[in-house]
């Protein structure tokens, strides 16, 4: 018989309890971030397009959002009778399962101190951390995939194919990119990476400028965000691997976009950017959980830049044709990438690094 | 029973299970992504033995991008049941016996192998499948046939232009 009591006191139930918070914590963040990039991208559009924008639901517009999300989860959910069920259902789940898996390994800041115990905040700081941001984001073309698939729609299927060949292709050109950084960090984990460019006082783009370009790029291709959203493509597949989505289950695969597109900020923010790094100042005379909190800002606000950025771009350049996108991805990217990657190995062994 | 044997005995009855659900779905597409959960277990198992890179290695290689063309061939194919020819009784006689078979050589291989027996597998200590450790392997002690190996994937790659550029 197994002595129940034992396995349970076997477990260290602090750690678990606070790793359980953090988590819940670090994902209610990101979920209420993406509602309020899609406040923010509506405002931003307004703004260059000489518009007002959302402002009826409280002040400014601010409680635009829930009323956006009250909405869609009353709406008639629909599951066309040729779908195939379990599917059509996993589709956008699994969209949000592997937008959500990212955050696990960036470090959102230092740590914090409450008196004897030290709560990194950081989920888990693997030394595979890139590796498993590659991973996940590797899985994200199956929510589409499947959902397109399992529409039983032909529009939806092409777009389906597109979105997961326009991933699979840009995916390439991103992990050169980052073996070009990794040369220079010499470590895959996150925190290791972020506290090397605090230590330096010189952020990794001022060494790798292309290669950051590059996983722009890259990353806009694989957030599905305009110039590069041909899985949407209105015009000429209606409207995309989700066409046939109604209710929450579209609201998910909308939803996941943004919580991608502030991940993938993030992940620039830390690999290139200095992460929770303050620049010109030194976090180590201060004391621990006020360098966690202003680095924790200043982080936020290098997030916020690039939530920016990409909605920037969305309202200003147009869609690519679909033969442009790849002509792009493997003609140009690609090659562009390897020449960093051999260059920045050429410097790393001539200055016996 | 502590964390690492409970976590064990999940995962095996997860890839158990899921690859027994790959051989009797009806339809492919369920395969494939049956298949693709024996893999995110297989990568847990490689997690428990310390082999990190192994494991997301495995999911960004065989889950994330092999799998991705599986499905793509899957879906363009459009597989019905009704269209699927039906096989004969002796075939499915000849295939049970012949995986059966296989079953049998490799237990008794995995069972009678000197390297294999009386020993247990290294839980969560060794650091060989750490990506430093398993780097500098790689590319001092066994540098040749790394080498060789990639001469190969180059020579795969350029044939699959090839092929691809015929018409």
């Amino acid at each position: 018989m197994i002595n129940l009591s034992a396995v349970l006191l076997a477990f260290d139930w602090g750690f678990l309890l606070q790793k359980l918070i953090l988590i819940i914590i670090i994902v209610s963040v990101s979920l209420v971030v993406a509602m309020y990039e899609t406040y923010l991208e509506r405002k931003v559009a307004a703004w260059m397009q000489d518009r007002i924008g959302p402002n009826r639901a409280g002040p400014f517009g601010i409680l635009q959002p829930i009323a956006d999300g009250g909405k869609l989860f009353f709406k008639e959910e629909i599951i066309p009778n040729t779908s195939n069920k379990t599917l059509f259902v996993l589709g956008p789940g699994l969209a949000m399962l592997a937008a959500l898996m990212t955050c696990a390994v960036i470090p959102w800041s230092s740590h914090l101190q409450f008196g004897d115990t030290t709560v990194q905040l950081q989920i888990a700081d693997v030394n595979i951390g890139i590796l498993y941001i590659f991973g996940v984001v590797s899985l994200g073309v199956y929510g589409i995939m499947i959902g397109g698939w399992a529409s039983n729609n032909k529009f939806s299927l092409m777009a389906a194919l597109r979105g997961a060949s326009q991933a699979i292709s840009y995916e390439l050109a991103m992990g050169i990119s980052l073996i070009a950084l990794l040369f220079i960090t010499g470590s895959l984990s996150m925190r290791t990476i972020v506290e090397e460019q605090m230590k330096n006082g010189i952020w990794n783009v001022v060494y790798q400028p292309l290669g950051f370009l590059i996983f722009l790029v890259c990353a806009f291709a694989e957030c599905n965000r305009t110039p590069f959203d041909l899985p949407e493509a209105e015009s000429e597949l209606n409207m995309g691997y989700h066409q046939e989505y109604s209710s929450m289950k579209l609201g998910f695969y909308l939803f996941a976009e943004y919580i991608n597109m502030f991940i993938s900020s993030a992940v620039m923010a830390t690999l290139f950017f200095g992460g929770y790094d303050v620049p010109f100042l030194d976090e180590s005379t201060l004391a621990p959980n006020v360098a966690a909190i202003i680095g924790l800002i200043a982080f936020m606000i290098k997030i916020g830049f690039f939530i920016f950025l990409f909605m920037w771009v969305r309202w200003t350049i147009p869609r690519f044709r679909y033969d442009q996108l790849m002509n792009l991805g493997w003609k140009k990217l690609l090659p562009l990438a390897l020449v960093n990657m051999l260059v920045t190995a050429a410097v790393m062994l001539w200055l016996h690094k | 029973m502590s964390i690492t044997e409970i976590l064990f005995w999940f995962l095996s009855v997860l890839t158990l299970v899921s690859a027994i659900m790959v051989l009797i779905s009806k339809n492919p597409v369920h395969s494939v992504l049956w298949l693709i959960a024996t893999f995110f277990a297989i990568s847990g198992h490689y997690i428990l033995l310390n082999a990190q890179f192994l494991a997301i290695v495995n999911l960004i290689v065989y889950a994330g991008a092999i799998m991705v063309l599986f499905l793509f061939v899957i879906m363009l194919m459009n597989l019905d049941v009704a269209i699927e020819p039906k096989r004969s009784m002796w075939m499915k006689f000849a295939g049970v016996i012949s995986g059966g078979l296989l079953l049998a050589v490799l237990l008794s291989v995995v069972r009678t192998s000197v390297d294999l027996t009386n020993k247990t597998a290294q839980l969560n200590t060794g650091d060989i499948g750490l990506i430093k450790n398993l780097g500098h392997t790689l590319f001092t002690q066994y540098a040749v046939p790394f080498e060789v190996s990639s001469i190969l994937f180059l020579s795969a790659m350029v044939g699959a232009v090839v092929i691809g550029k015929k018409n």
